[in-house]
């Protein structure tokens, strides 16, 4: 018992004088090199009548010596319920067509047309290989994969850091390439092309001809080329900062599928609803900093990003934790988020007939001017065999908002702007 | 009358003072044995791994833009 007690008081010794000098103990380094690292968490993500999200994250972590480490993870996620279609809200029963093609749904006077077709699964696989090329200097390469009914993503990214100044410098440099091949269900609409009603034709041959003109059969994709610069630097014994620069060029089919705008007369009343049509091509800028400050018992982190693109959405996001340990194996954190978007150039709440066709039009809320909240709260816990558990709960509420279109006749009446609510469960495993 | 282009301007702002900050960089930092507050786990960049994994999910699909921490990339038809 005695030397028991003997070893645990050598090995804390130990464990404080590497803390001293500021070296890792190197018998910890092998066990921690030789053992696979697993972190596991499953996401309840629900929305007031609208989306509902389960996701499953399975990520595998082992550093094979010398700093060659390699990750992996599998994202498993199954998407339900019902998204806005764009279409305005009426005072009387609107018809929409599914996007099929086949039937149709019904959206109730003084509500919001949505869309609730949605039910996917997603699977993503992801892998990253990290090791030193120089000294000081570290070469990192990854590939992701990720599929879905109507949608599939396959990318490689590369990036090279280099350590400074006693390693209290990191500059880096990353690319990454992404193709997006979109298969929307019943093929993508023309832009701007009217959605036809089965109830206005004599015949369903009449109306599949018609709803087939509509289609544009081709394959749709897109490339996404990104470049971050990222500069990493302790400020002092408590205290380290972070900024980026990203850049990233979008090219190719950047409509929603599943989008409508409407088109109204003077009085507000729909005409008709179009497909949307977005531009296809998107260039944006990111600046992001993020700090971090250990305080004696917890971390601060905050971060903060501007983002600009040529659709003329600029965007402010502050994100900050608080972690507190209450004790030597818990803590609990806070967590607040507030984010701001100006409405993109295309961007209209609705189309009035009186007004020439715009090249480019999109209704859907998450393009118009907008800002949402986050406030939550995890706690998490180390298990006397080193495991990590953690459960965090946060709301998250969107608030769109005007971008200055003046509503007309019954829409005055209307909620063309509606808040959603988002309610976040999560739980953490780490072995 | 030449217009002023505001952000452009604040762009090259931006850019400098990212600039001068690379220049104030060698004088900062501290000595190996001083880390004892930078080498705790949870003062790593990527300490919450998963959890910024799942965020970027949402807010990719919630809201117009992406990435800043990281690649700002597409991969999901997200609804």
């Amino acid at each position: 018992m005695q030397l028991i007690k003997d070893k645990k008081v050598a090995a804390t010794l130990a464990a404080a004088t590497c803390a001293l000098l500021g070296t890792q103990p190197a018998q910890a380094n092998e066990q921690k090199d030789d053992a696979w690292q697993f972190d596991t968490a499953i996401l309840y993500y629900g929305e007031s009548d609208r989306v509902q999200l389960v996701e499953g994250v399975f990520n595998a972590k082992k550093d094979f010596g010398d700093e060659h480490i390699f990750s992996a993870k599998l994202v498993v996620d199954t998407l339900t319920g019902a998204s806005a279609s764009g279409a305005v809200a009426q005072p009387g029963v609107q018809t929409f067509t599914r996007p099929s093609g086949n039937g149709s749904y019904q959206v109730n006077a003084g509500e919001t047309p949505l869309d609730d077709t949605f039910r996917d699964t997603r699977v993503q696989l992801s892998g990253q290989w990290t090791q030193p090329i120089f000294e000081n200097t570290r070469v990192s390469t990854g590939f992701n994969f990720s599929n879905e009914y109507d949608y599939l993503s396959i990318g490689a990214n590369a990036s090279l850091a280099r350590d400074f100044n006693r390693k209290n410098t990191t500059l880096s440099f990353g690319v990454s390439y992404q193709f997006d091949s979109i298969d929307p269900v019943g093929y993508a609409p023309i832009g701007l092309a009217q959605m036809q009603l089965a109830s206005e034709f004599d015949s369903e041959e009449a109306f599949r001809t018609a709803f087939d003109a509509t289609r544009d059969t081709e394959d749709k994709d897109k490339d996404t080329f990104d470049v971050l610069l990222g500069l990493t630097q302790v400020i002092n014994k408590r205290m380290l900062m972070q900024f980026n620069y990203g850049y990233s060029v979008v090219d190719g089919y950047l409509n929603d599928p599943y989008k409508l705008v409407s088109v109204v007369n003077d009085t507000g009343l729909t005409l008709r609803n179009l497909h949307e049509n977005r531009p296809d091509e998107r260039t944006k800028h990111n600046v992001f900093w993020q700090t971090k400050y250990a305080l004696d018992s917890g971390v601060i982190d905050v971060s903060y990003r501007y983002s600009t693109d040529d659709w003329d959405i600029d965007s402010h996001t502050i994100d900050s934790r608080f972690r507190w340990n209450i004790s030597e194996t818990s803590y609990i954190q806070p967590h607040f988020r507030y984010y701001t978007q100006s409405a993109a150039k295309f961007y209209e709440p609705f189309l009035e007939e009186s007004t020439p066709l715009p090249m480019f039009a999109s209704a859907d809320y998450r393009l118009g001017e907008m800002d949402a909240y986050t406030i939550g709260l995890k706690y998490g816990q180390t298990l006397s065999n080193g495991h990590k558990w953690a459960v965090r709960a946060e709301y998250y509420s969107q608030r769109p908002t005007s971008d200055g279109t003046a509503a007309i006749g019954v829409l005055n009446d209307l909620d063309l702007y509606p808040s959603i609510d988002a309610f976040i469960l999560q739980f953490n495993y780490h072995f | 009358m030449k217009k002023i282009n505001i952000k452009n301007n604040l762009q090259k702002i931006v850019f400098l003072l990212c600039i001068a900050q690379l220049g104030g960089c060698a004088s900062l930092g501290v000595e190996p044995w001083e880390r004892q507050f930078l080498a705790k786990e949870e003062m790593a960049l990527d300490a919450e791994g998963v959890d910024l994994g799942l965020d970027d999910h949402i807010y990719f699909s919630k809201e117009a833009t992406s990435g800043g921490r990281a690649f700002a990339g597409g991969g999901c038809g997200c609804n």
